[in-house]
């Protein structure tokens, strides 16, 4: 089957008065019709950057590298949604009033956006938020546009006569599960989830993963779901990624990455997350901060909080190593680690 | 490493009592102000009667949905709430009727941690004179150079090493969790007789968080400190705690040694929020308990148990007609449901038909 989404060599890159924060930086994964990748990292890591990526759902002083491709469907999206930049060689700018991307952006591609607390208009019904968007991509009705927002509400499994609600008259459950109405109004083929239950209770949070799991394998919808939750991606995702300091250390399955772990980040990360399984053990936490990515380091970025590291870390950027196929790394110890990691039990 | 399981289990029984928390409530009433001669008034009950006991050096996880009155219990262990009705007894003293002097005596054995290190900070105070601030209030150390070296000692409790360095800056100028660290150290420099924690760690990154609970864990160690953890992150509770009380609604239904809640939960409730919660292992397949509905309004509260609504085991009749009692079913486990003791009879029958 071919690939619906291939990210090749994604650098997304914000100028500021000093200088270029390289928030994401040579950035690969590829998405098959209904699958699942997981994007995980610390807050700052560029996974979010990564995800309005695919979109170009971008700041205005975001610059996006020449050679970079967001591949979807057979076209490139990076192609259509910006041009050359003029003021800096290498680097396009994001062409905010271009026509041909609004095919894509959630007709094809929707999103679950961070906090569907502040996602709404809070002057406009929810309903109406959602007829709007349907009508400006469908030549409907507003009566076929308000049937089909019905058969959304009846799908998350939110009562039809809170269509005409305001978004302050919902509960936070009922906003996300509103905002996923939302996201899969127009059929799109990917759905970019950026932290979708992180304000939410676990029982709620657990029901409306469970939501978006079923109407996934229905609807057979792909979705990058972007989350600092490590234990959500184990729930929800086939394909996991690591992001750290805007580089994608490691990807490969869910079960690849927690039990083959072939990245010292990845290790530390998972150790650093307290389970409600198994034996209680002391958590590790990983020494220092996340570096400043308008200066990052010379070679592996993960390199200065590394208990691997070694001279080479610190001095040459880590090549992709296949470890196993499909499962990749970027770290220079990575066959002699691969097995010696301790992945989450 | 010492395990604190062990060392707390041992000291189980002849531990000293520091807070004993007895029928404690609080209402808050609505329509206040011009309103309040319309009609019957109105109560939210945040926290509608619950007791336990903190022991010497122990943790208790208070764990529970948003709305479910564990912040408010928090604030009501520190006073910044006044109780309806209850008392909370610290040194044979009940602290809700403490005034005054007695007041800021009480005020000094405890403090608090928040939830957010970017809101609790005063952004234009350096870390020197936000630590130092108890200090002078409660006029502890002699000459400014003590105030000085205690302040340096709290840092360095609080694992900002060399202290010195942080002397001198500003909260703008600190990472997350080096915030949340001053915020801890400011807690400490008293050396308070207990420390209330209110989602101290759900505003910081997973690395991060790592390293402030390990820090919690051994100051506990090292001073003896108890804590209230109070948190909405169950496998974080699970970290942290010696006990765990969950709450719904306002009401303990369910306390008992960590692993016990964890392992060996009797309360539907616990049994939905545990079965909730997400493990990082992609190989473990749970079984959803799903409970219907949603938490209902603390202002109109549902008559006798009040789960009933959305437990699948609710019976008519009984349920929704008699509040259940938090009873001891086992040893140090106390459940607030009618069917506890089926529930442990059924548990016991599995694990002998599995040996």
């Amino acid at each position: 089957m071919a690939n619906l989404l291939t990210v090749k060599n994604l650098s997304v890159h914000y100028k500021i008065q000093s200088g270029w924060v390289y928030a994401v930086d040579g950035v690969n994964f590829e998405l098959k019709k209904g699958e699942t990748m997981g994007l995980v990292g610390e807050s700052g890591c560029g996974k979010t950057t990564t995800g309005y990526g695919i979109t170009q759902l971008l700041a205005s002083n975001a610059y996006v590298k020449s050679n970079s491709k967001v591949i979807f469907d057979g076209k490139d999206l990076i192609k259509i949604g910006t041009y050359p930049s003029k003021k800096y060689d290498g680097y396009r700018k994001i062409d905010e009033f271009n026509a041909g991307m609004r095919e894509y952006r959630w007709a094809r591609i929707s999103m679950i956006f961070q906090g569907a607390m502040n996602a709404f208009n809070p002057v406009y019904t929810v309903g109406d938020q959602i007829i709007e968007a349907i009508l400006a991509h469908e030549n409907m009705t507003e009566q076929e546009a308000r049937k089909r927002v019905e058969e959304l509400y009846h799908l998350v499994g939110i009562p039809k006569d809170r269509i005409d609600n305001y978004p302050h008259e919902y509960s936070g459950g009922m906003k996300q599960r509103a905002m996923i109405a939302m996201s899969l109004a127009l059929n799109p083929d990917l759905i970019i989830a950026d932290e979708p239950t992180t304000a939410l209770d676990v029982v709620t949070q657990d029901r409306i993963l469970g939501e978006m799991v079923r109407l996934q394998e229905r609807e057979n919808v792909a979705m990058v779901l972007i989350t600092h939750d490590v234990s959500v991606v184990a729930e929800m995702a086939h394909k996991m990624a690591v992001m750290y300091a805007g580089h994608l250390v490691e990807k490969g399955t869910a079960r690849e990455i927690f039990k083959e772990t072939a990245h010292p980040y990845t290790e530390a990360l998972l150790k650093a997350f307290p389970s409600i399984k198994g034996e209680k053990k002391r958590l590790r936490s990983i020494p220092g901060s996340p570096p400043d990515l308008a200066n990052p380091p010379k070679g592996c970025r993960f390199a200065p909080r590394c208990p691997y590291a070694k001279d080479i870390c610190l001095e040459k950027e880590p090549p992709a190593i296949e470890i196993s196929p499909g499962h990749i790394t970027k770290c220079h110890f990575a066959e002699e680690l691969y097995g010696e990691l301790a992945g989450g039990e | 490493m010492v395990n604190w399981r062990v060392v707390s289990k041992m000291a189980e029984d002849d531990r000293k009592v520091i807070v004993k928390v007895r029928n404690l409530k609080k209402y808050f009433e609505l329509h206040t102000g011009m309103f309040k001669f319309m009609g019957e008034p109105i109560y939210v009950k945040a926290v509608d009667g619950i007791s336990f006991d903190l022991h010497e050096g122990e943790i208790i996880g208070l764990v529970g949905e948003s709305g479910c009155g564990k912040t408010t219990t928090g604030r009501l262990l520190t006073r910044l709430e006044d109780p309806t009705d209850g008392s909370v007894i610290f040194e044979g003293k009940d602290i809700a009727k403490l005034k005054g002097k007695d007041l800021k005596w009480y005020r000094r054995n405890v403090q608090m941690i928040f939830q957010d290190p970017y809101e609790s900070l005063n952004p234009r105070f350096t870390v020197q004179k936000t630590i130092m601030e108890p200090l002078i209030i409660h006029g502890i150390g002699e000459t400014y150079d003590d105030k000085v070296e205690m302040v340096i000692k709290a840092l360095e409790d609080a694992g900002l090493r060399p202290a010195e360095e942080y002397l001198t800056r500003f909260p703008h100028e600190l990472s997350g969790g080096q915030r949340q660290r001053v915020a801890i150290a400011r807690a400490l420099v008293l050396r308070p007789q207990f420390i209330v924690a209110d989602e101290p760690v759900s505003m910081l990154d997973v690395s991060i968080r790592a390293g402030v609970m390990n820090l919690m864990l051994d100051l506990r160690e090292k001073y003896k400190i108890p804590f209230i953890f109070i948190t909405h992150d169950i496998a974080v509770a699970r970290y942290m705690s010696d006990r765990i009380a969950v709450m719904y609604l306002g009401k303990v239904v369910e306390m008992g040694e960590t692993e016990e809640v964890i392992f060996n939960h009797l309360h539907p409730y616990t049994r939905a929020l545990i079965s909730a919660v997400p493990v990082p292992d992609p190989e473990h397949k749970h079984g959803r308990v799903e409970i219907k509905g949603e938490i209902p309004s603390p202002i109109n509260l549902p008559p006798g148990c009040r789960f009933w609504p959305r437990c699948p085991y609710a019976q008519k009749g009984l349920c929704d007609k008699k509040e259940p009692p938090l009873k001891e079913v086992s040893p140090g486990h106390f459940v607030a449901c009618h069917f506890a003791e089926r529930f442990l009879e059924e548990e016991q029958g599995e694990k002998t038909m599995e040996i």
